[in-house]
């Protein structure tokens, strides 16, 4: 057994089990070292399959290193640093146990080379994510994260029928590209859909995140949509169909982000915004759009989480989350703003940031298959995320009107995670080399050309001229959108509770009338047997006498008469 | 904005009225020299429309406006308190 037959992610899986008894000291070093560890074991990792066990009639192959998993793994390795250290002064120890099993098992997924250990790690996430919602405690966090659980039992009982119908037909256990035109494929893709936050159940990702910590929804923006992502690009490449489901899922987290008045809730739409365009570069399945997708993964997961800093360092300073209630924090968050901004840059795909060098490569991949009218959704898309998330949120949070809160930067753990992340912004765009060497396919792509620059700064600044010419109608209001999950949450329990109450009617109707006949038989019951019922007086001793005579007397006359 | 007042009473020098004059100004300013830029970038237009001029200024400003828009009829029908789901 050599070094490559242990499965990285055990590292954080078994390794956030011992946080709950180390001390003070040793607490930090484990949430900082074990992600370094996981680091250092996946960056090193050979091609090839390892951690092979054989239970029952079939092969597990715990690691399966190749560019593709590798990247994930390393990313989610990276991932996981940051987020310990953003959340290092994070008092609920279950929180960071929770939260490092996540991106262990994440690791997991993004590793695992046979659709059964896939399933054991994709359900492991799914648990722990949970929990690290749970971990927030109270009513709230409670029924939101059984809602969210409930969402992704689902997805899990989709995948895990759709694996046992494609083992069972195809008999083989290996997770490799699939075509989705068998039952158990479909089942598959299904279940693979849900984790990614597509349609029809996109609200579990907005409805959850935000009503996690501070840093908790950091670590939940990573893991769930992109292991997803890993899963979809290796599984289903060039499946047509999500084309489709990725520009849904651009436009519905657009307009729904607009419309929301949430900072981290804003946030939460754009990943589903975001893993639109990998699920539409996905569906495209050329080597350029694969490598768009696998790179946009990367960068995405690396601004995201920089947002969700950002937004956490102004929750965990100022208990609001509201943009009603924010406004003028530039002032006293100079550092958070910065950051911030250069989250909302990246997303937007700013030359010399990391998403410019990543996104571009999906609109290339379709311009390059002629598909026209999916190039100018993507366009406007561009300049709709630079709307919803690249201007809407620090617009809203840190300038826009002073709401008189005046907190300074957040902790020195938490200030350093953010500027780690918005560095890599930075570096990854202005070298983009280093990401595409590690990208699945050979990279043939030169993202700084000067027409490219030219038209996408007239695209995103000329998007931004529309947000401030259309602000009056951008005006915050105290309220939420509707989304399909109004149907679990408002529509089936109505249901539910009316079909109650109509049985519960029935019921009623039936136990009063049968109420009713017994309380009349026992008023019966009760005249005569009572104890002033006819035959339970007490008769007096003289009436006794007197009955006696009557019976007496009786027999006499019936003795005088047979005499006679 | 424009209300943005720090503790000793004084605004701000990002958000006191000149400086936001300023920031339109420059803005205006370069985003007029972008669509100039057009005159003397020739890219190679995947289609035919995007090689026109000024092509991606029109279409930012025009599919964000259609975006917005689109947003608040949709937010018309879809809007609620933010207490609807508490009960």
């Amino acid at each position: 057994m050599t070094i490559s037959d242990f499965p990285p992610g055990l590292v954080l899986v078994l390794g956030a089990l011992l946080l709950p008894f180390a001390g003070r000291r040793i607490k930090p070093i484990l949430i900082l070292g074990l992600p370094l560890v996981t680091l250092a074991l996946v960056s090193r990792l050979p091609n090839g399959s390892f951690a092979v066990l054989s239970i029952l009639d079939y092969q597990l192959v715990l690691v399966r290193s190749d560019a593709l998993s590798r990247l994930f793994a390393i990313i989610f390795s990276i991932m996981a640093f940051a987020g310990g250290l953003f959340a290092l002064n994070q008092k609920r120890v279950l929180e960071l146990v929770a939260a490092f099993v996540y991106a262990g098992s994440a690791i997991g997924v993004a590793l695992a080379g046979d659709l059964i250990s896939l399933f054991i790690f994709w359900e492991i996430m799914a648990l722990a994510s949970t929990l690290v919602v749970l971990s927030v405690g109270g009513d709230l966090s409670y029924r939101v994260s059984m809602r969210y659980l409930l969402v992704h039992m689902v997805g899990g009982a989709l995948l895990m029928t759709g694996i046992l119908v494609h083992i069972s037909t195809s008999g083989s256990t290996t997770f490799t590209a699939m075509e989705a035109n068998t039952l158990g494929a479909n089942l598959i893709l299904a279940g693979f859909l849900v984790n990614a936050a597509a349609p029809p159940l996109s609200a579990w990702l907005s409805d959850a995140y935000p009503e996690a910590s501070y840093s908790g929804t950091v670590f939940l923006s990573a893991f769930t949509t992109k292991a997803a992502v890993y899963v979809l690009l290796r599984g289903f490449p060039g499946t047509e169909i999500l084309v489709f489901v990725g520009i849904f899922m651009i436009f519905y987290g657009i307009i729904y982000a607009l419309l929301e008045n949430d900072m981290r809730r804003i946030l939460a739409y754009s990943i589903v915004n975001q893993v639109g365009f990998m699920v539409t570069g996905i569906g495209i399945g050329t080597e350029m759009a694969l490598n768009g997708v696998a790179a946009h993964a990367f960068t995405h997961i690396i601004y995201k989480a920089l947002l969700l800093m950002s937004a956490g360092a102004v929750l965990y300073m100022t208990g609001k989350r509201k943009c009603t209630d924010l406004g003028g924090l530039f002032q006293s968050m100079p550092l958070t703003t910065v950051c911030g901004i250069v989250g909302a840059l990246s997303i937007s795909s700013f030359p010399l940031t990391s998403g410019f060098i990543s996104k571009s490569m999906i609109s290339q991949a379709a311009a390059d298959e002629s598909l026209i009218v999916i190039w100018f959704l993507l366009l406007a898309a561009s300049a709709g995320v630079f709307l919803h998330a690249g201007i809407k949120f620090p617009w809203f949070v840190f300038f826009q009107k002073d709401s008189g809160l005046r907190p300074p930067d957040p902790p020195w753990n938490m200030r350093l995670a953010m500027i780690l992340f918005a560095g890599l912004c930075i570096g990854l765009g202005i070298w983009p080399e280093f990401l595409y060497a590690m990208l699945p396919f050979p990279v043939a792509y030169q993202p700084y050309t000067v027409p490219h620059v030219v038209n996408m700064l007239q695209l995103l600044l000329f998007s931004g001229l529309a947000f401030f010419l259309m602000l009056p109608l951008m005006k915050r209001t105290l309220t939420i959108t509707l989304d399909i999950d109004w149907f679990y949450r408002k529509a089936f329990p109505a249901v539910a509770f009316s079909i109650r109450d109509a049985v519960g009617n029935v019921f009623e109707v039936i136990r009063s009338g049968v109420m009713n006949g017994m309380s009349r038989f026992m008023t019966k019951v009760y005249k005569l047997h009572g104890p002033h019922g006819v035959l339970a007086r007490t008769w007096p001793t003289g009436s006794m006498a007197f009955w006696t005579a009557v019976l007496l007397m009786a027999f006499l006359f019936l003795a005088l008469y047979s005499a006679g | 904005m424009g209300d943005v007042v720090s503790e000793a009473g004084e605004k701000h020098w990002l958000v006191r009225p000149e400086t936001v004059r300023l920031f339109w100004r420059g803005g205006l300013a370069v985003l007029a020299l972008l669509v100039i830029g057009d005159f003397f970038v020739h890219g190679h237009p995947y289609f035919w429309i995007d090689g026109t001029f000024g092509f991606y200024a029109w279409y930012g400003l025009a599919t964000c406006a259609a975006m917005v828009l689109l947003a608040k009829a949709l937010g018309v029908f879809l809007k609620r308190k933010d207490t609807y789901y508490d009960d």
